[in-house]
């Protein structure tokens, strides 16, 4: 590959008006562009359609385009790593195989795309890869490693509130013996909540998977609990909040109407806007409490108000929220600290820079 | 400072200056004889009556005095170590040192060491003229009980360890991979573990010490290794059996073992009636044959191993039978057909069950001019039950496709067939049949038996209903339905879904149903997407609003108008996106 006519940039360029057209063959024309000129497969797997896939997620979140777009374009972009797949020998008798490996997504997450990255690049370097996708339940999981015996579980998370899901699978994969690799923004752009939650690796990227692979994981012997890794959870409150979410919500939802005089002309659809995203504060609360970490929850206000501010939102109601779900939570003095904290957090403005997840 | 026994008592009177005062009388008392020589001036009982041995040992460790006892032990010591010195080295060692460190309280000194293959602690008394009184306590009996308490404890842990690490997969290879590696670990310096053979081939799986598993598959004749054939055979256990190594064929030994194999042994791994394979431990020369606990643990070993291995080969065994079964009743992979892209998704009410009561189909039209029939159905009740049923449907409509092109007709051949069945559930469906025409667009002829109408996403995001609706299937003694004609401009989706979705229960407050109105609201954004986003989209909200909550099953089917034609295309699918090198 020594010095292709068209660079990541040029490639990036037209695949990216492709897929935003929803222009399907265009876009496969753009990569097949690429292969003629000398690009390898993985090369233009993670440095041209994961880029542009990056970009259709930022331009969403900055409102540029939409959540239809947003779908056509990342549907699109499935295709063309479909052709980029199809051209490859199928597992011929020369086929090396380094070993067998599950890649799936957490529990409940439907971003599959970072995870069908990962299954393709590992194919090429020459792993035979079981990819369960999307939204896989973690007993699918578990089953899927009783009937393979795989060497690792590379696992797949976007959204920080899947990370109790994560635990759960971390530590039933472990439990049968089996490695597990995570990866993804869920787990800390530094990979923290993937060691907080036991994982046996954290992959920042589909390279770096595979590295964590190629470097060897250890079988894991001890059958852990998610106390022993997280022994705040013996104080209940991420249970006990967990249990209470549509009361809390419906509770919030009152007390903001008698505060907050406009909300008392909300249309039926503005109120279940507003109770969706309070229910995503809960999930980010309750997540920051499983994890003990105060960064989840901040971070994720800071971004929420990124977005509001993008759409021309204000800020405010997501605030006073805030104050009236402290007062419902007296009596969690962790989770009441982490609501003062998001609260400073989104009064000391809009300074944040990268997002922790992505809502749809 | 340090333990409070007798010694306190000791030190405190050592502290008082009692040195020279005869001891007290009694020796049963722990107290203990400062001076012992005094006492031979006494009548009656003295120190030299003690129980224990006693030596009194002078400045450079020699006896100056000793009791009867003391004279025994030393005594037995030289019968059975002629010519070594009369004091055993580590009594010396401690005695100098107590010698030299005058004024350290006698009480810090705890040595023990063995005499005679006895094991003593020795008890210092004061340090006086150079001289020092040991007193030996026997406690050969309390070692070994200490020793055996710790090696029964290890033995736990090991075996709970190895319970719990057989136990945690129901895979056969992996299982047997953790078998061997964990026998190489604590039984022997290499482990075979040989499977029954499938076809003439035995698996065979082994491991050296500390290294990982590999498996490899022999033609052999287990005859040749004796008692293997009978432990693969499922012959009454035998008890564990030792071998002569020079008889053992090539195979057996694994490549890499270090020297020549001192011991061998084989032990059937008993199973769920038959036999779950055998293991075959080698230690090499330099190694301790296995004692009698090692080969109770052997024992308890192979049936753990055992029952572990039988768990996961009837595990795979069922689960195979599943798979074969179910293959037929999972939904279908949809693609491309003729020209029209279809894209189906499908989630079933119970995370562990991947099958349940409701199904779809895509039947291609037998070239592009040619209807595509498709079929969405919804069986009344879940889980496996339902999935038979949709199996007996889907099956029964294949064998009705040339009749499809009449809906009525086909309908009320699908409700005589389910009413003289058996079962008494019931059936609502939708009909689909597609056809691309010349010019880009779809024409679809949809009909309704019970079911919820199709929804059409036009491009500008306009949601239209279907006008098709009709009675259901297998209730009634015949089926009246209304069949609705629709076209699909390119870009344009008919959206087939069941029940499972409308009727999902959630939400921000936890107890309302999705709806129609939020399904036509999710649709609204939806124009001009592939099917695949659009279905994909569906399910997303509805799994998002139920959360963790129960829910039925889910199904949506999407046939769409591709938005974009592949350049020359003649209808014929996605040929152009398949370019190979």
């Amino acid at each position: 590959m020594s010095g292709p006519p068209l660079s990541a940039a040029e490639l990036r360029e037209r695949l990216w008006h492709a897929v935003i057209e929803g222009a399907e063959y265009d876009a496969v024309d753009a990569v097949n562009a690429g292969l003629d000129a000398g690009w390898d497969e993985e090369a233009l797997l993670l440095d041209v359609v994961a880029a542009v896939q990056e970009k259709i997620g930022a331009e969403w979140a900055a409102d540029r385009i939409t959540v239809a777009q947003e779908h056509a374009a990342t549907a699109i972009n499935e295709r063309v790593i479909a052709v980029l797949v199809h051209r490859r020998p199928q597992d011929g008798p020369d086929a090396p195989s380094r070993g067998r490996v599950t890649v799936s997504c957490v529990d409940g997450e439907w971003h599959a795309f970072p995870a069908r990255l990962v299954a393709e690049v590992l194919r090429l370097r020459g792993w035979q890869v079981d990819y369960l996708g999307a939204q896989t339940p973690t007993p699918h999981l578990v089953a899927h490693q009783h009937r393979t015996n795989s060497d690792a579980v590379l696992l797949s998370g976007s959204i920080s509130t899947h990370l109790p899901a994560a635990h759960a699978a971390i530590t039933a994969c472990q439990a049968v013996g089996v490695p597990v690799v995570a990866g993804g923004r869920a787990f800390g752009t530094d990979g923290r909540h993937a060691r907080a939650l036991g994982a046996d690796a954290w992959a920042p990227d589909a390279r770096g998977a595979a590295a964590a692979l190629e470097a060897g994981l250890s079988r894991p012997k001890a059958v852990r609990a998610a106390v022993d890794d997280l022994p705040h959870l013996a104080d209940q409150e991420y249970t006990m909040v967990v249990r209470s979410r549509s009361r809390l919500v419906k509770q919030v939802l009152a007390e903001l109407e008698s505060r907050f005089p406009a909300m008392r002309d909300y249309s039926d659809a503005q109120r279940e806007r507003t109770a969706e995203d309070l229910v995503h504060i809960i999930d980010f609360l309750t997540t920051a409490l499983y994890l003990d970490d105060a960064e989840v929850f901040t971070g994720f206000l800071r971004w929420t108000s990124e977005v509001l501010t993008a759409r021309g939102v204000p800020v405010r109601s997501l605030a006073l929220g805030l104050d009236i779900l402290g007062e419902q939570l007296h009596d969690f003095p962790r989770a009441l600290r982490l609501v003062h904290e998001g609260a400073a957090a989104l009064q000391d403005g809009v300074d944040a820079a990268a997002a922790p997840g992505t809502a749809v | 400072m340090g333990d409070r026994g007798s010694y306190t008592e000791f030190s405190d009177r050592e502290v008082v200056g009692r040195a020279r005062r005869v001891p007290a009388p009694v020796i049963s008392s722990p107290g203990p004889p400062a001076h012992p020589r005094v006492t031979h001036v006494r009548d009656g009982p003295s120190w030299q009556d003690a129980p224990y041995p006693v030596l009194v040992l002078g400045e450079n460790g020699t006896v100056v005095d000793l009791n009867p006892t003391a004279r025994q032990v030393l005594a037995d010591r030289r019968e059975g170590a002629p010519g070594a010195d009369e004091v055993p080295s580590w009594l010396a060692e401690a005695h100098r040192s107590l010698t030299a460190a005058a004024g350290v309280p006698a009480k810090t000194f705890q040595v023990s060491g063995e005499i005679a293959g006895r094991f003593f602690e020795a008890h210092p008394g004061p340090f006086a003229d150079g001289e020092v009184v040991w007193w030996l306590v026997d406690a050969t009996g309390r070692r070994e009980a200490e020793i055996s308490l710790l090696d029964a404890r290890e033995q736990a842990a090991i075996r709970a360890m190895v319970s719990s690490t057989l136990l945690s997969s129901l895979n056969v290879p992996r299982c047997a991979e953790v078998a061997t590696q964990l026998a190489a670990e604590h039984l022997a310096d290499a482990a075979l573990l040989v499977l029954p053979p499938v076809g003439r081939r035995y698996p065979v799986t082994q491991a050296l010490r500390g290294g990982s598993a590999t498996h490899t598959s022999h033609q052999i004749d287990p005859r040749d290794v004796p008692g293997l054939a009978e432990a693969l055979q499922g012959f009454p256990p035998v008890p564990a059996r030792w071998i002569d190594p020079a008889a053992l064929p090539d195979w057996v030994v694994p490549a890499g073992f270090g020297g020549a194999v001192g011991s061998v042994i084989v032990t059937p791994l008993p199973g769920h009636g038959v036999s779950a394979g055998a293991l075959i431990l080698l230690r090499s020369g330099t190694v301790q044959a296995f004692g009698p606990e090692e080969e109770a643990f052997t024992r308890l070993f192979a049936a753990r191993a055992g029952a572990a291995l039988s768990a996961a080969r009837l595990y795979s065994e069922q689960s195979a039978i599943t798979a074969t079964l179910m293959r037929e009743l999972l939904p279908p992979t949809l693609e491309n057909v003729h020209g029209v892209d279809y894209a189906g998704r499908y989630r079933a009410a119970s995370d562990h069950e991947r099958i349940g009561g409701d199904f779809y189909d895509v039947h291609p039209g037998a070239d592009a001019s040619q209807e595509t029939f498709v079929v969405l159905g919804d069986v009344a009740g879940k889980g496996l039950d339902a999935a038979v049923l949709t199996g007996k449907i889907r099956n029964t409509l294949h064998a009705l496709l040339p009749l499809v092109s009449d809906h009525e007709q086909v309908l009320n051949l699908l409700n005589g067939a389910l009413l003289s069945s058996h079962h008494t559930r019931f059936a609502t469906i939708v009909l689909a049949c597609v056809r691309r025409e010349d010019d880009g667009r779809v024409r679809l002829r949809l009909t309704s038996a019970g079911h919820m109408p199709p929804l059409i996403v036009r491009a500008d995001g306009r949601v239209e209903e279907a006008a098709t609706h009709g009675t259901l299937v297998g209730a009634l003694s015949s089926v009246t339905v209304q069949t609705a004609e629709e076209w699909l401009a390119p870009g344009e989706t008919c959206l087939l879904y069941t029940d499972g979705i409308t009727e999902a229960r959630g939400g921000p407050l936890g107890d309302e149903l999705f709806g129609e109105h939020r399904l036509l609201q999710a649709l609204e954004e939806c124009g001009g997407m592939p099917g695949e986003a659009v279905v994909e989209r569906v399910q997303m909200l509805a799994a998002q609003w139920l959360g963790n909550g129960s829910h039925d099953d889910m199904a949506t089917l999407a046939i769409s108008a591709p938005r974009t034609a592949p350049p020359g295309a003649d209808g014929s699918g996605n040929e152009h996106s398949r370019r190979t090198t």
